[in-house]
């Protein structure tokens, strides 16, 4: 083993420290918002300290460029929710100094999960992030939707901790390592292809990432989770936990089990298709705009495992692509949201959005970019990640998988143009009190940003993909 | 724009003008400095764009293009105009909605890099669903979302078959592509794959049906830009992309799209003698009109491909005044039955005068743009299929019968006494349509302005059609001849 270098660690170890800090905060400082401040700071230091150049702890924590670009999505996604936040919790009268540190917390375990080196190490990593948001979703105490979303979640957690723990242990059994390399290599060099305990335990792994990352048909939990959970804490939990759940997916699959590829890709094709077909007809029927995106965000969670099918570095640069334009777009769509909620309006339904071009059109015209962009029209950036993971299907000869994604994607543009539909086509309902907007300054910037970054990775992607394949190919 | 506020309707107004002006004003250097001796792009604009997937920021135009840029241009124009004061909800909207649509326009017709292109193509669609949605008519947001999800499912098809063919190879950019050699099975897939976005638009029979419902509901100034412009983007896809990437393909299929346009001009035809409103018919003629668009292009020869670009434009003149003129008189009466009309020729002198012109264009009499158009496309139409051409010719009988019976209906009989005492066109009205009125009669009666710019383009487009079928033959059959040679050594 060589020595041991730190500094690798270093915003794991920065964000710890915050995490803690914000604990003991909590006890000393009245304002909440002070704590909100400490914590944007404290997320921004560990994102300047991110680590771009290859490195290891050890064997039990690898740096790559892979977990850097993971990394990054899990801090942006930190730090808009945490903008989104503020108000929100003052608004549902919960602010306490926790949420901010089950956050950081929450994004720690993404972060270890994707420098795993060691299936104990992902597996800690796992937990770590999965407790945080099982308490994150329940944070609303005095609301039993919010408290019901925390049961189930936790419940339907545990039981896919328990599913993956037995995969690992399987793995552990028929190996004799928890080193993710060395697996992949001592499969490889003693012909396991096609071992039937490896083999369960490839559908294990499979089955309990499905549950993370909410694929169809183990997404039973996400939409009620995601519609009783406090909305920032949503918008939360449908980019960081699926990145992540993403990032070991791919990870697991492509270097641990290359050589059974040929039964589990079948596997994947049929778990993705299902899960745009039930997502996106799902989506259709909804009355809540919140449940309508809880819905959305299963059926993008089916083209992003499109693009483990190829098992090119093309499919793996398409599912960083998607995932780091979706987050901004999916964190927009429920800043808007937030902006629509106050202490005595909800803003939730789709009624509620009747007539808003003509009440508030700024915030319908910012509505209507990221409702396009989910749809995947040009130029958002919604298009450049379908794009990329469709390109990778298509190289490798998938080309009728992709016409059956895209048409997918045309059925998702009815339930999206629904809302823009509502904002822009109906009438205010007469007699109705006019909304009142949110008026945090945190959460219009946290709008601003996504907007802004929302159209510029439509209309110049270059920066993202060429940058994102120039670190692929030095790697 | 959006940064002005909103209050200050007029300087919207002015500016969305300005614009619209200028872009004009910009194709004038355009038109001067176009060399119709070459067949070649000019006035490229390149850049890179997105260096790892090989795409650039490519713009150029040729013969086939400039004459759509031009149009667009003047039409973008007068949708300002006309919209001046019909439009007066969310008028901020509504200038900013057609001053993108203007600009992604111009950009489908001019990109020469197939990403570029697509993403102009599917731009345009998001402020047209606007305009169609939100300042439309009664139906409007039926037809809005039904015009959207059917343009929606032809274009991603097309980008599947974009991706196919980057992948292939390895380029967008589509004089690169043009030198590839693609297998023909795989022609006959990429061909129908970009055939299900352009039939949509353009739009060919069966899958017409959007274009009744978004033309009639949308604004005024919404119809002109669907008639004039949009639908001739499948044209212009077919022509741009479709023959000369996939020319044998094309060549292949030449009876199956000749079929389908001769039943669109007739079936287009026939319905619209039993329309009652006033707006449907002309939509209906649409499909009827751009039936013979089709048929000019999928005759392959000269006659046909250079008739069919011509009546592009002929039509978007056409049409486009037509609904201009359908515009000025339901904003007036706010009614578009026929029935609610009635001696309107003696109530608004001017305006029928107007009317009776383009009425005769779109039914091609001599001397009008519409003549040269079909005449030219007929010709071509009856050197690759007689039938074809037979069958289209009645679609004009068809045409000659629907126009002038409403014509008659609208115009002449009693005075209905809904419309009495109603203005005549003021001065913006005609200015709006004088310029519609003049294409007309500078077409029908000296196209060899327009011709003469198409030709070059047209003429390489032809020749690439059939000499890369013919030379694909060849070393088909040299192929051959190498196989039987080997097998004799055996």
């Amino acid at each position: 083993m060589q020595g041991l270098d730190l500094s690798v660690l270093v915003p794991e170890l920065i964000l710890l420290t915050l995490g803690m800090l914000l604990l003991l905060l909590e006890l000393v400082v009245k304002k909440k918002v002070y704590i909100a401040v400490v914590a944007l700071a404290g997320v921004l230091l560990a994102f300047f300290s991110l680590y771009t150049v290859n490195g290891s702890y050890g064997v039990m924590f690898q740096s790559t460029v892979y977990s850097y670009v993971f990394k990054v999505i899990f801090l942006i996604n930190l730090c808009l929710t945490i903008l989104l936040s503020i108000r929100y919790l003052e608004i549902q009268d919960s602010s306490h100094g926790e949420y901010y540190s089950l956050l950081v917390f929450s994004t720690v375990g993404m972060m270890f999960m994707v420098s795993a080196g060691n299936l104990i190490v992902l597996y800690l990593g796992l937990e770590l992030m999965a407790l945080s948001t099982y308490i994150l979703a329940g944070f609303i105490r005095h609301e039993k939707r919010s408290t019901e979303a925390a049961l189930k979640y936790f419940l339907m957690g545990a039981f896919s901790t328990a599913i993956i723990l037995y995969g690992i242990s399987l793995v552990y059994g028929t190996t004799g390592t928890m080193d993710i390399e060395k697996i992949g290599y001592y499969i490889h060099t003693n012909g396991l292809g096609s071992n039937p305990l490896l083999l369960i335990a490839v559908v294990l792994f499979i089955v309990s990432f499905s549950f993370k990352i909410a694929a169809v048909p183990f997404h039973m939990w996400a939409p009620d989770v995601y519609e009783g959970a406090p909305t920032s804490v949503t918008a939360f939990m449908s980019v960081g936990p699926k990145a992540a759940g993403f990032a070991v997916f791919v990870r697991v699959l492509l270097t641990v089990f290359p050589i059974l590829a040929s039964h589990w890709s079948t596997l994947i094709i049929g778990i993705a298709v299902l899960t745009m077909l039930v997502g996106n007809l799902m989506a259709l029927a909804q009355s809540s705009v919140k449940r309508m995106l809880a819905y959305s965000s299963i059926a993008h969670a089916g083209y992003v495992l499109l693009g483990l099918i190829p098992r090119s570095a093309e499919g793996v640069l398409g599912v960083m692509n998607y995932l780091f334009i979706y987050t901004f777009m999916n964190i927009g769509a429920f800043s808007v949201l937030i902006l629509l909620t106050t202490e005595d309006f909800k803003g939730e339904n789709l009624k509620d959005f009747e007539g808003l071009a003509k009440t508030h059109p700024l915030t319908a015209a910012i509505m209507l970019v990221f409702m396009f962009s989910l749809t995947g029209i040009p130029p958002t950036g919604g298009f450049i990640g379908k794009f990329s993971i469709f390109m990778s299907l298509i190289n490798a000869q998938h080309q009728w998988l992709a016409i059956l994604a895209i048409l997918f994607s045309v059925i998702s543009a009815f339930y999206y143009l629904r809302v823009v539909m509502y904002m822009y086509m109906r009438q205010p309902q007469e007699g109705q009190a006019v909304i009142q907007l949110n008026t945090s300054i945190a959460l219009r910037l946290a709008m601003g940003i996504t907007l802004v970054m929302t159209l510029m990775l439509g209309m110049m992607p270059q920066r993202l993909i060429d940058s994102m394949r120039h670190m692929f190919t030095l790697s | 724009m959006a940064l002005v506020n909103r209050r200050q309707e007029g300087l919207i107004k002015g500016i969305a003008l300005v614009v619209s002006v200028f872009t004009m004003l910009l194709t004038i250097p355009l038109l001067r400095g176009f060399n119709k001796g070459t067949a070649e792009l000019q006035f490229v604009e390149k850049y890179e764009w997105i260096k790892s997937w090989n795409i650039q920021y490519y713009l150029g135009i040729d013969g086939i293009s400039i004459l759509m840029v031009l149009l667009s241009a003047l039409t973008a124009i007068l949708c300002v105009l006309i919209s001046w004061n019909t439009v007066k909800d969310k008028v901020k909207e509504f200038f900013i909605a057609l001053v993108l649509v203007e600009g992604a326009m111009i950009g489908v017709f001019c990109s020469m890099d197939l990403f570029l292109f697509y993403i102009f193509w599917e731009a345009m669609l998001i402020p047209m669903y606007l305009i169609v949605g939100v300042w439309g008519g009664s139906n409007r947001i039926y037809a809005a979302i039904k015009f959207f999800l059917y343009t929606l499912v032809g274009s991603v098809l097309m980008l599947i078959g974009l991706i196919i063919l980057y992948v292939h190879g390895n380029t967008f950019e589509l004089t690169k592509l043009m030198t590839l050699q693609i297998p023909y099975n795989l022609q006959l897939l990429l061909f129908w794959l970009f055939f299900a976005a352009f039939a949509v638009k353009v739009p060919m029979f069966p899958v017409h049906t959007w274009l009744p419902d978004a033309h009639t509901e949308a604004p005024t100034a919404g119809s002109v830009v669907l008639a004039a412009i949009l639908i001739k983007m499948g044209a212009y896809g077919f022509l741009r992309f479709s023959l000369p990437l996939f020319p044998q393909a094309s060549l292949a299929l030449t009876p199956a799209m000749l079929t389908l346009s001769a039943i669109a001009i007739v079936y287009g035809g026939l319905i619209c003698m039993v329309q009652s409103d006033f707006k449907r018919l002309i939509a209906y003629s649409s499909v009827s009109h751009m039936g013979f668009v089709t048929l000019g292009i999928f005759s392959l020869n000269m006659n046909g491909v250079e008739g069919g670009l011509l009546q592009m434009v002929n039509h978007g003149v056409v049409t486009g005044a037509l609904f201009l003129c359908i515009g000025i008189v339901y904003d007036r009466t706010h009614t578009r039955q026929i029935t609610d009309y009635g001696g309107l020729a003696s109530v608004m002198p001017i305006y029928s005068a107007f009317f009776i012109v383009f009425t005769f264009a779109s039914i091609g009499l001599p001397g009008t743009n519409g003549f040269i158009g079909e005449f030219l496309i007929i010709l071509g139409g009856f050197a690759k299929s007689p039938l074809a051409a037979i069958v289209s010719c009645s679609g004009i009988i068809i045409g000659a019968i629907y126009m002038l019976w409403l014509y008659q209906r609208v115009f002449f009989t009693e005075i209905n006494e809904k419309i009495k005492g109603l203005k005549d066109v003021n001065a913006l009205e005609i200015a709006i349509l004088l310029p519609l009125l003049v294409l007309v009669f500078w077409i029908g009666v000296y196209p060899e302005t327009f011709i003469s710019m198409i030709n070059t383009s047209v003429t390489a487009l032809i020749d690439r059609v059939h000499g890369r079928a013919v030379r694909d033959s060849l070393t088909m059959s040299e192929a051959i001849k190498n196989l039987s040679h080997l097998s004799n050594l055996k």
